[in-house]
């Protein structure tokens, strides 16, 4: 018998049941919950006069809705303002931990699982939140789910699913300098596009993953769902329970041992078989920027946008035909001469302290350029604003000027009042490039926090590595 | 749940691929705390001229004319029609319920996102996955033929043109027959609270570091 994959064995480690047909009761270990897909949920059980099934397994944070100035004020927006109170409300009523509005540990949700050891190796993790994938980084099986399966979670701490297919993307040899875990996985999705990934797990492996640190890890695996794939793990090494040791959640004494020796079995083995095998060249990869209107839509940073005419098949052509004007690009332009109007950074893609440091060293002794309206810095959580303003990194950002923000999930989505303007352009460290995400129509190029902060000082898209 | 068992209805022509969440409801929408009345900010960036905000008087907003759905011939269309990996993106289930708010009932595209493809069967919404041909076929049809109707026939698992073409589709047995009774699957989970009961206690013993 074949080998298992990291996936099937975290999955086998939590079928509570199997029917004929496949369909699977799988037990839940975390949920994390924010404000915006959870009120529905809470309803539900409200009105069908349920209880949580386990209250322990949940963590709460509002941050999609929150603001990033002025928090002294607390939310103006009322819609906004009632979203939050009603989680606050909830978690109340039902008992749950929450991390509030003015908790040094409130944050993105998907910053602060991590940061505080609610996600470790082996669990199953879900939040109603596509980029849950985030934390298959610690080789848990983590994903995305509506708000039906938020109250089916809450209620019965399990999930009605199917098993899915495996994926193995192997990033062969090391990367260049100057090229992030955000290039990488761009350059996966690039390869893949948006729906490669649909229904399977991707595993990410090969050297140059097992080099990244927990938080390029993140970066990477938050963006699985970008490449069609809910789910997308790291098998677990010393790196990762070098993260996890010591923090809030973690096991502790006699339980961390017992778990360390558990988790270093969470590892595909030598002769598992995957469904899909897909291999990059390290080496090869080089500083991404997205063009279009879709992560897939995605060039080198020496590289040119793409002509229509060229490309054969019809629906694919109109599609670059759509993007080109949504972003307001001819066809075949250098994208490094392409200007920018604001900058982010931020996102639970890239708001960890390590990409803040990466940011900060581009931004050292330089100056936002004069054509750059905004640039923001929005760290993913109270504690890692409070680490970056300990190393001194919110004054180079300000010297340079940056505009330094309180956490939250701002601009990635611009569901507060951060946000582009019609026509903006922006050079942007988030997730989705999507048409009006970050404002109506704004236009968005994804881009690593190094080559963010780089867009920032030139004023247009520009090779960090040659700064 | 409202039940799905045959349905007959117009079919709207959405000529796009990747139509992500976003779009079908801008985030502006997703403040609220309900779960109805997502309908008329549908694809909101699309009908509209002008940018919407929640507490709007929709019915008062400029159309934009040369979008599909505000096309007179397609008024009151519940088939939606659409092309590869419809709903990518965020996870919101808002996106369903602007749909099934609308009035859509089923969406035929040649492949859809995953989460959204879940999210659809707790709503009572069809996702029907056809092969790239026929959906090409549907396509073709619907934009020549005014009044164009398909029948999806969830029992026999068929699609049905107006010609008498029928098209098989293939679903998830415990998915179709939560859809043909209209069935709510947290009360079918909670039979088996034993065995989730059961599983709790052995998994307590091999790692306690979980609950
Ligand atoms: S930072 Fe962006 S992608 Fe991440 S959870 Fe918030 S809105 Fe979603």
């Amino acid at each position: 018998m074949a080998g298992k994959t990291l996936y099937d064995k975290v999955w086998d480690a939590h079928v509570v049941r199997q029917e004929a047909d496949g369909t699977c009761l799988l037990y839940i270990d975390r949920h994390l919950v924010h404000e915006v897909t959870s009120p529905q949920a809470f309803e539900g059980l409200k009105l069908a006069n349920r209880q949580p099934w386990r209250i322990n397994s949940m963590v709460a944070v509002p941050d999609h809705n929150v603001p990033t100035i002025g928090l002294e004020h607390g939310i103006t927006d009322p819609v906004s303002r009632l979203q939050v109170e009603t989680l606050d409300e909830n978690c109340r009523d039902f008992g749950i931990t929450e991390f509030r509005l003015g908790d040094i540990r409130q944050g993105i949700v998907h910053v602060i699982g991590p940061e505080q050891g609610a996600t470790l190796p082996g669990m199953t993790v879900v939040c109603g939140d596509s980029h849950t994938s985030t934390h298959g980084a610690f080789g848990a099986l983590a994903h995305g789910i509506g708000t039906s399966e938020v109250e089916h979670v809450m209620a019965t701490q399990c999930l009605i699913q199917k098993k899915m297919k495996n994926m193995l993307v192997s990033v062969d040899g090391k990367v260049g300098s100057g090229v992030t875990a955000k290039d990488i996985v761009l350059a996966i999705i690039g390869e893949i596009g948006t729906a490669g990934g649909t229904g399977y797990a991707i595993e990410f492996g090969g050297q140059a993953i097992r080099d990244l640190s927990m938080e390029g890890r993140m970066t990477l695996c938050n963006m699985a769902i970008e490449g069609g794939a809910r789910a997308g793990m790291v098998a677990v090494d010393d790196t990762t329970i070098e993260y996890v040791k010591g923090r809030p959640y973690a096991p502790k004494a006699a339980d961390w041992d017992k778990a360390v020796a558990a988790w270093n079995h969470l590892h595909s083995d030598e002769d598992a078989v995957f469904d899909r095998v897909v291999r990059l060249d390290a080496a090869s990869i080089k500083p991404q920027v997205t063009w279009g209107t879709s992560p897939e839509m995605v060039i080198p940073v020496d590289g040119n946008t793409p002509d229509p005419e060229q490309e054969s098949d019809s629906v694919k052509a109109n599609g670059i035909r759509a993007a080109l004007k949504y972003m307001g690009l001819q066809a075949n332009t250098p994208i490094s001469s392409v200007q920018i109007d604001k900058v982010f950074i931020g996102s639970c893609t890239n708001s960890r302290i390590e990409d803040l440091r990466a940011a900060a060293d581009i931004a050292k002794g330089r100056k936002v350029a004069s054509n750059v309206k905004l640039a923001m810095v929005v760290p993913g959580s109270g504690l890692v604003k409070q680490q970056a303003e300990q190393e001194g990194l919110d004054k180079i950002f300000i010297e340079a000027g940056f505009e330094w923000r309180a956490p939250g999930c701002s601009m990635c989505l611009a569901m507060n009042a951060d946000r582009l303007e019609p026509g903006e352009r922006c050079a942007s460290t988030s997730n989705r490039n999507f048409e009006g995400r970050q404002g109506q129509g704004g236009r968005t190029h994804l881009v690593s926090p190094a080559m963010a902060a780089a867009a920032a000082v030139t004023g247009h898209f520009v090779d960090v590595r040659a700064l | 749940m409202e039940k799905f068992v045959v349905h007959t209805g117009l079919v709207v022509p959405l000529d796009r691929s990747n139509v992500d969440t976003d779009a079908i409801i801008p985030k502006q929408y997703l403040k609220s705390i309900k779960r109805t009345g997502f309908g008329p900010t549908l694809f909101d960036d699309w009908r509209y001229n002008e940018p919407g905000e929640p507490g709007m008087d929709h019915s008062q907003r400029s159309v934009n004319a040369g979008f599909v759905l505000n096309f007179p011939r397609y008024a009151g269309a519940s088939v939606l029609l659409a092309r590869e990996n419809f709903g990518c993106g965020s996870s919101r289930e808002h996106a369903v319920w602007a749909l099934t708010d609308y009035g859509i009932r089923t969406v035929i595209a040649p492949s859809f996102a995953d989460i959204f493809f879940n999210n659809s069967f707790k709503n009572g919404l069809l996702p029907l996955a056809l092969p790239v041909e026929v959906v090409e076929q549907l396509f073709r049809e619907t934009q020549a033929q005014e009044g164009y109707q398909l029948t999806v026939d969830l029992p026999n698992q068929q699609v049905v043109t107006p010609a008498g073409d029928a098209f098989a589709f293939s679903i998830d047995e415990f998915r179709k027959y939560c859809l043909l009774n209209g069935l709510d699957d947290i009360g079918l989970t909670l039979q088996h609270a034993d065995d989730i009961r059961a599983y709790e206690v052995q998994r307590k013993q091999q790692a306690p570091w979980l609950f």
